[in-house]
């Protein structure tokens, strides 16, 4: 075990593919002598050499259609975006592309593929900038959608990502990348995907969430421990595939759902979510499931304007004593 | 140079063009054949010349008119029907028509629904190869219409600073759906923008295949000693509209009876082979009448195949395992 920020966490997966699979390399903007904007490839070119360190053209459609002929034609690309709402740039590469292919061809292709990039608020980066968007990529097939909120599952997912013989979209968090956490040496450490991680146990509420969120839901629980109501948190970490039986199960114990995420509310991920368990479990819920998500707005980049958009720790301990009728 | 056997090969697959796109003619008008079919008729000696330097090693992507394409990299014309047809015997299992054929196993990184959908595929291709140290090539087709997508940028300029082994081809059939090229596009020769990426670009006579194939093959000699891309522009002309229900309300009859009668590329290269005494008049109506053949095996065989099963529907979505 070592003490590694997210970032660090994500660089060592990456550096420890690279070594053990020549086909692995990474391509993307400033990806080679700054890094990338948060570091998670500092330094690698060093190692690697540029060949394998990719600096590319800001031409995103390029960026993820070129690693998806790649992926085709045998290698192992990870593609980098440097904010996810770029997707939207190259948004034909990645939902008419990348997902479809090996459907469309019979099954016949592999795409052994990884699309990271980082998303989120916390830095004033605004509208265009801090938009939380894997509810998009969870609604296309094809794609798996990928959510680390800690060091540890940052490094245990992403090298599942890099093996996995499918397009995976890694969604990192800006605000996560300078968190700490301790990290498996293991070079063989790694989270199967659709397994949701239970990051605190609890009786009353389950209260399901993702990257940035689940922090802040884990203070959210520390408060209402303090009001003696139990909170059980559970990251499903995987959007696709998702861990639907530990939320239905947690749900069962606890008759009460919340489901928090800073993507937008309409139609985000966990409405999703909440559909499935009342479809599933309805007799087991003993309130209404509450759903927030970021207010359908641009996100502003005042400070406190941002803070208004998004839910607050407070609506969070507010929609968990609501479904305790308190 | 285009010698005997490459000559016959070439006769051959533009025969098998020809006759799978007018049969897919012929069966949509019976009502045989649905969807969205965009038939490559008249633009065969593209497709044959260029395949014809193309091992099952090296990539090409193909566009929505991708039947010629497809079939001059190897595909099977009874599966290639058959796919058209919606069975589960196409190459695709009957998901996806005829806009998605693919054989990966001959280097096709399949057709592409999306106009320069596939340009940044193919290019992924050629990172592929250079990063692998092959000595192949890989090839983006793509129209007209395409040189006007930003896809067909990015990739050019990203191909051409990596100094990519990919020869963009661009089948230039003068109309994108219904707008001529000179309303749409800036330049009157698309391969004047090569100079805009610092590579060579050329245009020739589509419909000449002596004349696609040597540029084809100084293109790919550039490729494959590390000089990067080529943009190589192939002017020809669709014979059928744009798509099989097209009205064709933006040309007149008398222009396609032109290029029908005065270019028809299959014509000019069996007068080129018989000139050339490359071949017999004997030989070219044996390759013809096989291929006829083929073609009615290939129509027998689709017919004939199953519907693709519900069942199964769901498979594939992702790979397993």
């Amino acid at each position: 075990m070592a003490k590694l920020t997210y970032a660090q966490a994500i660089r060592q997966v990456i550096e420890q593919e690279m070594k053990r699979d020549d086909k692995v390399f990474v391509m993307g903007e400033d990806v080679e002598k700054l890094g990338g904007v948060f570091g998670t490839t500092r330094d690698l070119y060093k190692e690697f050499g540029t060949d394998r360190i990719r600096n590319t053209p800001i031409s995103e459609s390029a960026i993820v259609g070129t690693a998806l002929g790649a992926a085709c034609a045998g290698m192992r690309p990870i593609a980098e975006l440097m904010y996810w709402d770029f997707a939207f740039v190259c948004a034909d590469q990645i939902f008419n592309q990348m997902a479809k292919t090996r459907y469309v061809f019979g099954g016949n292709a592999k795409i052994p593929m990884v699309l990271r990039s980082q998303q989120g608020t916390g830095r004033g980066n605004a509208a265009t900038h801090s938009q939380s968007l894997e509810s998009i990529f969870m609604h296309i097939p094809g794609l798996k959608v990928v959510c680390p909120a800690t060091p540890a599952d940052a490094a245990g997912l992403l090298r599942t990502a890099i093996r996995d013989d499918n397009p995976v979209c890694f969604f990192e968090h800006k605000a996560l990348y300078i968190t700490k956490g301790e990290v498996p040496d293991d070079p063989e450490f790694m989270i199967p995907f659709g397994k949701a991680d239970i990051k605190r146990e609890g009786t009353d509420v389950t209260l399901v969430t993702n990257l940035l969120y689940v922090n802040r839901c884990l203070e959210a629980a520390e408060e209402l421990a303090k009001e003696g109501i139990s909170v059980e948190v559970i990251d499903p970490r995987t959007l696709v595939p998702f861990d639907y039986d530990t939320v239905a199960a947690s749900v069962k114990k606890t008759g009460r759902l919340v489901v928090v995420h800073e993507a937008h509310k309409n139609n985000g991920w966990g409405a999703q979510v909440i559909t499935e368990i009342t479809n599933r479990d309805f007799r087991d819920l003993d309130a209404a499931p509450i759903h927030l998500g970021a207010k359908a707005c641009p996100l502003p980049f005042n400070p406190g304007l941002e803070a208004a958009v998004i839910p607050s720790i407070k609506e969070i301990v507010d929609a968990c004593k609501a479904t305790m009728y308190r | 140079m285009i010698d005997k056997e490459r000559g016959l090969w070439i006769y051959n697959k533009m025969n098998e063009i020809r006759d799978f796109e007018e049969t897919a003619w012929t069966l949509f008008t019976e009502n045989k054949l649905r969807g969205s079919v965009h038939l490559y008729t008249g633009e065969e000696a593209v497709a044959a010349s260029v395949c014809s330097q193309l091992t099952n090693e090296d990539y090409i992507a193909s566009t929505h008119r991708g039947h010629g394409h497809c079939i001059a990299k190897g595909a099977e014309l009874d599966k290639a029907l058959a796919e058209l047809m919606g069975k589960a015997t196409g190459y695709c299992k009957g998901r996806s028509g005829s806009m998605h054929i693919a054989d990966f196993s001959k280097g096709n990184l399949g057709a592409n629904a999306i106009v320069g959908g596939g340009i940044p595929i193919a290019t992924g291709g050629g990172l592929a190869i250079k990063m692998q140290g092959k000595p192949n090539v890989s090839v983006a087709f793509f129209g007209d219409g395409a040189s006007n997508q930003g896809t067909f940028h990015e990739s050019i300029n990203l191909a051409a600073v990596w100094k990519l082994p990919v020869i963009y081809i661009c089948e230039n059939n003068q109309f994108g759906m219904t707008v001529p090229v000179e309303q749409s596009t800036s330049v009157k020769n698309i391969s004047d923008r090569a100079a805009g990426y610092g590579i060579v670009g050329e245009t020739v006579d589509g419909n000449d295949v002596e004349a696609v194939y040597e540029a084809f093959a100084r293109a790919k000699k550039r490729a494959v000693a590390g000089e990067g891309p080529t943009l190589l522009e192939c002017k020809t002309y669709r014979w059928r509209g744009h798509w099989t229900g097209d009205p064709e309300v933006y040309r007149s009859r008398e222009d396609v009876e032109w290029w029908k009668e005065n270019k028809d590329p299959i014509k000019l290269f069996r007068a080129y082979l018989l000139k050339k005494k490359l071949a017999t008049k004997k030989e070219l109506d044996e390759i013809e009448a096989a291929a006829a053949d083929k073609m009615a095996k290939a129509v027998n065989f689709a017919e004939n195949s199953p519907e693709p099963d519900p069942a199964h529907v769901l498979d594939d979505v992702f790979c397993e395992g």
